[in-house]
């Protein structure tokens, strides 16, 4: 049975759903954070695999730009974890609740 | 099965695996190795389909820096030291079982998808030579746009992580 596109589709959608149980069940905000990156490396799996199928360079130009993206949200996402770390002491996202209250 | 075939099933295994590892592990630094595991599988499936140039970027950026910025982040803090509160078994099994719900209603979408065989003739279409002149014919403006965009986003973070003055005197006093 040779790889098809059916395989990329489901590999990327397991990858995607790990990544959302994840962010689901855990506490720790930097967890959370590299779920999220998990995503998002599943979406560009997706798109990289449809870029071969389909013989077009524009989706992989559109990876290139995701992972643009991603390394400008970690920088500023890292940034804020270590500031609520320097004001509470911990990265447990149950704490930050107070807009609850 | 021929060669394809077979590094494809083990690069997805080890893919999956690793990211299995990455949200069961309790100790914050092994979660990002197996991150890190994983985003090489990653890069392997590009290079079987002939996506070099993302291949390589992959590396570089993933592995390479964003992952060592969250491990510098987790020695940072101290959290090898395995201290996370965990949440409440209900919570827990909530967020698998909607996970999979999830899974199931996208596999329920996708299952009737024609299976388009990958083509292995187009070889040229990830090298950078041809992704180079696409990136600057086409996608000058997004270009030039993401590097506003990292300039922004560098001073965003200099400015939220620097120590607050009015803090720190506040502590001190």
């Amino acid at each position: 049975m040779p790889v098809t596109s059916t395989h990329y589709l489901f590999l990327s959608l397991l990858l995607f759903s790990i990544g959302i149980m994840g962010t689901l069940m855990r506490r720790n905000a930097i967890i959370i954070f590299m779920c999220i990156e998990l995503m998002l490396n599943a979406v560009n799996l997706l798109l990289v695999s449809f870029s071969k199928i389909y013989a077009d360079p524009n989706a992989q130009l559109f990876v290139f730009f995701i992972m643009v993206v991603a390394a400008a949200e970690v920088a500023v996402g890292l940034a804020i974890i270590v500031m609520m770390y320097r004001k509470v002491h911990s990265v447990d996202i149950n704490i930050l609740n107070r807009l609850k209250h | 099965m021929n060669i394809y075939d077979i590094l494809f099933w083990v690069l997805s295994a080890t893919a999956v695996g690793c990211a299995l590892g990455v949200i069961l592990s309790r100790n914050p630094v092994t979660s990002v190795l197996f991150l890190i595991l994983t985003f090489f599988s990653i890069s392997g499936h590009y290079l079987l389909m002939n996506a070099q140039f993302l291949a390589i970027v992959n590396i570089i950026v993933y592995a390479g820096a964003i992952m060592v910025l969250f491990l510098f982040v987790i020695m940072l803090m101290n959290l090898n030291a395995d201290v996370e509160p965990q949440k409440g078994q209900l919570v827990q099994l909530a967020g698998v079982i909607s996970g999979g719900v999830l899974f199931l209603v996208l596999l329920a979408a996708i299952k009737t998808a024609v299976p388009v065989t990958v083509d292995k003739t187009s070889i040229d279409i990830g090298l950078i030579a041809n992704l180079g002149k696409v990136l600057f014919k086409d996608y000058v403006l997004p270009f030039e746009i993401s590097s506003v965009l990292f300039l922004s986003s560098m001073v965003g973070a200099v400015v939220i992580g620097k120590k607050e003055d009015g803090v720190a005197a506040k502590a001190d006093a």
